[in-house]
């Protein structure tokens, strides 16, 4: 069964190299990308443009985003009683102590920083789906 | 400072092989282990004998436990405001939809089912061990926000 992950990310290079990554592990996944937190909202809200989107099965956010944050969004998500039970899985730059501590109180499911060097995010990107889409058991919607 | 682990798992089987599994991966872990849901509440809020016991950085729980369900403890862990940001890993051989569902609808940060194989067992620990404690950021100890 395909897997809908949602990656909520600005930067078009860090996209790129996700869509890569994912790819390159060879798990069946249809990878939706929002570029701001409005987007994400939008996205998972089903609305406007995207009153079929379908429900992520996983969620990957970035923190800074452009016109709504990432940890507003998370805690869009973590408030919202069908939304909260979407893995929601943090990665970013920040390694800012209060940012780890801020999104495990909001309920983040996990918290990874992105590291500068390319093959170190690609490599990280597989672990990512390899656990997250393989080895762990994933909420099923519910209708 | 090794990292501070609680394991809350009644059968010493699987505590003898997660023990092992860690052990083997060679990382700086205190592994703590509660083998029933009140003993694990205890732990956690430092009752009794467990006065001077360190706050994990991270904990596996398995949900069928005696005395006090890993249901249970997932609520209590994540109701409480000290205790909800430690990642709390459910590691258990129930498939059933409903428990998945419920874990995460508690907050449960993830759902593992155990392999009853030996050898999947332990490289199914060794995952854990890889994703959550050398790749993931833990909570820092201190409260910062």
């Amino acid at each position: 069964m395909t897997k809908e992950v949602l990656l909520v990310e600005d930067s078009p290079g860090d996209v790129r190299l996700t869509l890569e990554a994912f790819r390159d592990v060879g798990i069946d996944v249809h990878l939706h990308v929002a570029v701001d937190g409005v987007e994400a909202v939008a996205f998972l809200n089903q609305e406007g443009t995207y009153a079929s989107a379908p429900r992520p099965d996983f969620i990957l956010l970035d923190l800074n985003l452009p016109k709504m944050d990432g940890r507003q969004v998370l805690a869009r998500i973590k408030n919202d009683e069908s939304l909260k039970t979407i893995p929601t899985v943090i990665l970013t730059t920040s390694d800012a102590a209060a940012d780890v501590a801020n999104s495990y109180q909001l309920q983040a499911n996990c918290y990874l920083t992105k590291p500068v060097q390319l093959d170190e995010f690609e490599a990280l990107v597989k672990s990512i789906s390899d656990f997250w889409l393989r080895k762990v058991k994933l909420p099923r919607p519910v209708q | 400072m090794p990292l501070e682990i609680l394991l809350v798992e009644d059968s010493p089987g699987d505590v003898r092989l997660t023990q092992e599994a860690f052990r083997i991966a060679g990382k700086r872990i205190n592994l703590n282990v509660a083998t029933d849901g009140v003993a694990a509440m205890e732990f956690l809020r430092r009752e009794g004998v467990h006065g001077e016991a360190p706050r994990p950085d991270f904990i596996l729980l398995d949900l069928n436990l005696p005395k006090m369900d890993g249901r249970e403890v997932l609520a209590h862990i994540k109701e409480d405001e000290e205790l909800k940001t430690i990642p709390t890993i459910i590691l258990t051989t129930s498939e059933a939809e409903v428990d998945i569902l419920r874990s995460y609808k508690l907050q449960a940060n993830c759902y593992l089912n155990k392999p009853v194989q030996l050898e999947a067992f332990e490289f199914l620990v060794k995952t854990v061990n890889e994703f959550w404690l050398t790749l993931a950021r833990l909570p820092p100890r201190e409260t910062v926000v």
